[in-house]
């Protein structure tokens, strides 16, 4: 949409060590624009967590190596520290947790922990922020917020809690929100409403979303693009329709058809042989291939290119070159 | 799907609020056995602090014919001890020594303990092996025998045997607030609050202390009872307080000559000793219990 993109990820990788090297993130190239709905979709340890940690600089240094480019706006987050990390994480982006239970501190109250969060960004007095907080419950539209504010998580319930922790993630106004599988711990009737809100806070305030999850449903529901990954890279992007439509990869198809809609009662339901790979070294042939009913013998020899079938969209798949060629 | 009403989830009936503090009031106060040991205490505290106020007799004054009286003579309802001082006097002003030197060592150790154990859970790494296998050399020694020779080493007198129990205390705190540190640590709010900008010194401040600090308060004074009684043990030792000082442990020492003669009189200083260390460790209990609001 705008000609620079709000993030920029160019050739990440992200490498873990200690008893043995884990390689999370492979490669990862992604961009996004301003105000959009991404959804980043895979199984467990398909890096879509690492990914969202390595954006906030989140991993412990220590014990990993990150090289490639990230930038947010233009400023290569990687080069930040000290007071412009911490104005950088909740201020230009911030976070929302899978389980919101254990993502808010048990001694103290929802408003407390709003309030913290934006005295330190705007560096305003306590009494100044708790009216933030409570301008922030009425927006995640919290019943009698005024009460709210004052109650402690565990005094909530779960679609109450994530709401608050929506309220705090969003309470210094990023401009991008990473969801870490924010409806996997809710209940099906609790997940639908906070994926509208959350849809309806992007529009009000503008923002863009990074939405992770394993549950294509919940994609669908709320993504405007979808970016499919497995074991540390994306395998395939595109929007929502394109990849409903009309799946390139061989995993991602897989993954439409483990779906329980449209099955006839009785028919097995299909799912993907196999396990995800250990990442223990860095892959060189594609990662997909030992479990792909498609594999040639070129897919185990070299990394495969991303082939782009149209507009938006890139497949990383020897497939794709055979059509292409066809 | 505008149709799905926002914000439609079940109110649940929230009990009246309360903030933190006086709902753990609220739970202990339901708890007779704790509340009656508070009381207890909290009696023992007022005598030893308005003992001058009392209209007592001298805890320091004896008299040759007045040794060994029995309970309940006329003028020492507590009897004397074996210089014809008034037991009952020395006995509350005894209070103040003893509670003095079993409290003081356990709130310094507090401070010291939990600043080095938070360090060490919160820094992790070299930081944390240097401070924990320290402080595992002093877990080698009992803790009676380490009072003795840090006591023996520094000499007697009050303000030694403060230190000496102060360091025998810094190691079990330390280690307790360790663990507790590195558990809140790896937890998400942590993560959540490094998620919105919180630097190192703000998340130790307001969600490590925050989460510590209550576990590692009702484990200091359940240590309140046991450094009473190393206190006392220490004066009995002689290497703690020196006479004439009124301190039951010392009292207790300079008795048990006595205890063929008048056993009663003997026991009355350990019998507050008793009294208070079970005072102070259901008190904890108690506390343990109504601090843990989440159950």
């Amino acid at each position: 949409m705008t000609s620079s993109p709000l993030l920029q990820i160019r050739d990440l990788n992200v490498r873990f060590h200690g008893e043995r090297t884990v390689h999370a993130i492979n490669g990862l190239n992604l961009s996004l624009g301003h105000g959009e709905m991404l959804g980043l979709l895979g199984e467990s340890g398909s890096g879509k967590s690492v990914t969202l940690k390595t954006l906030l600089r989140l991993l412990p240094p220590k014990r990993t190596m990150i090289d490639g480019s990230i930038e947010v706006n233009g400023t290569d987050i990687m080069t930040l520290s000290g007071k412009r990390l911490s104005r950088y994480r909740g201020g230009d982006v911030s976070m929302v947790f899978q389980e919101p239970a254990l993502a808010l501190d048990p001694v103290y109250t929802v408003g407390e922990q709003i309030a913290e969060t934006v005295m330190r960004h705007r560096g305003i007095g306590r009494r100044e922020a708790m009216e933030v907080a409570l301008d922030m419950l009425v927006k995640v539209r919290i019943p009698s917020p005024e009460r709210r504010l004052k109650n402690y998580p565990h005094e909530m319930s779960g679609g109450m809690r994530q709401r608050a922790m929506i309220a705090l993630a969003l309470s210094c106004r990023p401009k991008l929100l990473l969801a870490d599988e924010p409806t996997t711990a809710l209940d099906a009737t609790v997940q639908i409403q906070i994926l509208l809100l959350l849809r309806e806070l992007q529009k009000e305030f503008g923002m863009s979303i990074i939405f992770v999850t394993h549950d294509i449903g919940v994609a669908v529901e709320i993504a405007d693009r979808v970016a499919v990954m497995y074991a540390g890279n994306i395998v395939e992007e595109g929007s929502i329709h394109d990849i409903i439509r009309d799946p390139r990869h061989p995993y991602t198809r897989g993954l439409l058809s483990a779906n329980l809609h449209d099955v006839a009662r009785g028919t097995r339901l299909e799912a993907i042989p196999g396990a995800p790979p250990a990442l223990n070294i860095k892959p060189a042939s594609c990662q997909f291939a030992p479990r792909c009913a498609h594999v040639m013998p070129a897919c185990t020899s070299a990394l495969p290119p991303f082939v782009s079938p149209g507009e938006g969209r890139r497949v990383a798949c020897l497939l794709e070159r055979g059509r292409e060629l066809a | 799907m505008a149709n799905i009403s926002l914000g439609a989830e079940v109110v649940m009936p929230v009990e009246q609020r309360r903030g933190y503090w006086s709902s753990v009031v609220r739970r202990f106060l339901r708890n007779p056995v704790a509340v009656g040991c508070a009381v207890v205490l909290l009696a023992l505290i007022l005598a030893a602090i308005f003992a001058p106020y009392l209209d007592l007799a001298d805890p320091y004054k004896g008299s040759m014919i007045k040794r060994l009286r029995p309970l309940g003579t006329d003028g020492f309802p507590l009897g004397t001890d074996e210089q014809g001082r008034d037991m009952l006097a020395r006995l509350i002003y005894g209070g103040r020594l003893t509670l003095y030197i079993g409290l003081v060592p356990v709130v310094l150790a507090f401070f010291i303990g939990t600043a080095l154990g938070v360090t060490a859970g919160y820094a992790g790494g070299f930081v944390n092996t240097l401070i924990m296998r320290v402080v595992d050399i002093f877990f080698a020694f009992p803790s009676v025998l380490l009072a003795i020779a840090i006591s023996g080493a520094l000499g007697a007198g009050i303000i030694n045997s403060l230190v000496s129990l102060t360091i025998v205390f810094i190691p079990p705190i330390t280690r307790v607030a360790e663990s507790v540190t590195s558990s809140v640590r790896a937890l998400d709010y942590v993560d959540a609050a490094r998620a919105s900008g919180a630097g190192a010194f703000t998340i130790v401040r307001v969600h490590v202390l925050g989460n510590v600090l209550g576990p590692v308060f009702v484990y200091a004074t359940s240590l309140t009872s046991v450094c009473m009684i190393l206190a006392a043990g220490l004066s009995f030792l002689g290497i703690g307080v020196k006479p004439p000082e009124p301190e039951w442990g010392l009292m207790l020492n300079t008795l048990r000559t006595a205890i063929y003669i008048n056993p009663m009189i003997a026991a009355l200083p350990g019998i507050m000793i008793f009294i208070t260390s079970l005072c102070l460790n259901l008190l904890s209990d108690g506390l343990r219990s109504a601090m843990n609001v989440k159950d």
